[in-house]
Formats: C-alpha cells, structure tokens, sequence
C-alpha cells in the first residue's frame, strides 16, 4: 500500500485498463469515421480485440490470483477465435451480397474474379 | 483437402477415444471458467461440477464429428516450441495492427486506401490455412474475406500498398506463413 491506497498490481492493472478502454474508443471513432462496411469491420475487429485484450490483462494484473488468470486466457483465447471468424463472415457474406467498396477504393481482385453475385442485374 | 485426409487418417483416433477427448477437454475448460475468483469466498461447489460433467458428457455425445484435429500434431514437441514462438510474433503483430488502425481512424486526413488484393499461399493443410486467415484478419489493415480451395486468399487491405500479386503476398502473407507451416506441416 503506498499513498494513494492501492497496489502497484492495482495501478499497473489500472493502467493497462484505461489504454485498453482508448483502443475500444478508437475502434468505435473508427465505426462511425470509415467509409465502407469493409473499413468499419476492420476497425472493429483490430482496435476492439486489442482494447479487450489489454482490459482483461489489466484484470488480469489487478485481481492477480491464478483463477482470474486462467479465466482471463481462456477470455482472450476465445475473443482472438471469435471476432476473426465473425469479422471473415460478415465481410463475405457483405461481398456476395453485393455490398460495393467505397468509391475510392484501389481495386478489387474478388470482384473482378467472382463478380457481385446479386450484381448481375444491376440491383446496385 | 485430400493430403489432410491422407496424413490423419493414418493417425485416425478411434471414435471412442474421440469422444473421451472431447470431454475431456469441455470438462476442463468448464472447471477453469467456474472456479471462483476469491479464495476466501468462493469453493468449487459439487453442483457446479455435476452440470459440468452432465454438460461435457453431452457435448462430447453430440459432437463426435466436430474433432478431426490431427492429436499427433499436437503432441508433438517441435509443434508446441513453434507455437510458443508464434504466440510473441502474433502478440506483436495484433499490438501493431491496433496501433495501426487507431492512428488511421484519429488522423484528421484518415489515411487509407483501401482495396481487395488477391494472394496465394503455400499452405497446403487446412488447420494451417485456417490460423493463417485468423492471423491476417488480427494484424495491421489486413481482413481475409475469402479462402479458396486451391489457397488463394482474397484480403481487404486497408492501405495498399503494392498492386503486385507477389509483392502483396510478401508483405501480407509470408511474416506468418513460414510459422505456421513450422508448427502444422
């Protein structure tokens, strides 16, 4: 215990919350801020796993026994599987169902190669 | 994949010992996640490992079909050293790929160009194909979004920088491939 009433597991676990939180910010700044449904996914999954991951290690750090450790490995373990399966199967499913780019984007090999395929008509 | 078959098939658990697996593996996580945090409050209660075991039992019932992991792979020494060192490669990949996409979204301009590139892989294994995909989707501005049968990978980049199919792939797919391939192939 020192001045302020806490740990330094406490701080340090503080700490690594609040950049955790800032990451999870940006990732939502970035949902609103990006132009396509492609940008946004990105975004959400990079900055959100990422801020996730670094809230549960702060967790991790402050309550500092071996259960909350394991429980935070598992956590992080599972969040690292999921949002990139769900992050793959949204942007592919947006694709076929032919959810353009955004204008400025550079090119589009799976396009050119598969075509929109909802797109043949001219739907969009 | 045909290779896939071939190499587990000659390893091929029998259905029984599938299942023992399974459970066993459902019945352990299950203990982790409902050990109690607190020491002084919490104890392990014989309810909590009743459902455990009914729900683990269950499961393994089920699934039986859902485990076609190679156990050999897994039990292998010279796997488990790779993925140790995968995991601080990884680690730093997904720090940077945070940093990264946070900088481009606060940056007033919003430096991006973004674009679908097309790359092939070397992985021949699906588990392989599958982590790699997993690993691309965490890491700097990178989002696979299809994997064909014939290990083409089409990626949504958020700043292109190279139209070069083999350049891509160099800068996007290879920092990862050669790990990979150590621990699965």
């Amino acid at each position: 215990m020192n001045e302020i009433g806490m740990t330094t597991n406490e701080i340090i676990g503080l700490a690594l919350i609040i950049i955790g939180v800032l990451f999870d910010l940006s990732g939502c700044v970035g949902l609103v801020r990006l132009p396509d449904v492609y940008n946004r996914i990105q975004a959400s999954t990079k900055c959100v796993v990422l801020g996730t991951t670094l809230i549960l290690l702060g967790a991790m750090v402050s309550l500092a026994s071996p259960q909350a450790v394991v429980k935070g490995i598992i956590c992080i373990l599972f969040i690292l599987i999921t949002s990139s399966t769900a992050a793959h199967a949204l942007s592919h499913a947006a694709h076929r169902s032919g959810v353009s780019l955004w204008d400025k984007s550079v090119i589009d090999r799976y396009a050119e190669d598969h075509g929109h395929e909802n797109n043949e008509e001219g739907a969009l | 994949m045909d290779e896939m078959k071939a190499s587990s098939s000659t390893y091929e658990l029998k259905p029984w010992v599938q299942r023992l697996v399974l459970f066993a593996v459902c019945f352990v996580f299950w203990l982790a996640l409902v050990w109690p945090v607190s020491p002084v409050d919490g104890q392990l209660l014989p309810g909590d490992i009743a459902a455990g075991l009914f729900v683990s039992a269950f499961v393994a019932m089920v699934m039986k079909e859902m485990v076609r992991v190679n156990f050999i792979r897994f039990v292998n020494p010279r796997s488990w050293f790779w993925i140790f060192v995968y995991l601080f490669v990884f680690s730093y990949y997904v720090l940077k790929g945070g940093l990264d996409v946070a900088y481009r979204v606060l940056h007033p301009a919003m430096p991006i160009k973004p674009g679908i590139v097309k790359v092939r892989s070397v992985l021949k294994t699906e588990t392989g194909r599958t982590m790699l995909a997993n690993s691309i989707t965490l890491t700097p501005g990178t989002l696979t979004i299809e994997v064909t049968e014939d290990g083409i990978f089409y990626i949504h980049w958020l700043f292109v920088n190279t139209l070069d199919e083999e350049e891509a792939a160099k800068q996007v797919l290879r920092r990862f491939e050669w790990f990979i391939g150590r621990i699965f192939e």
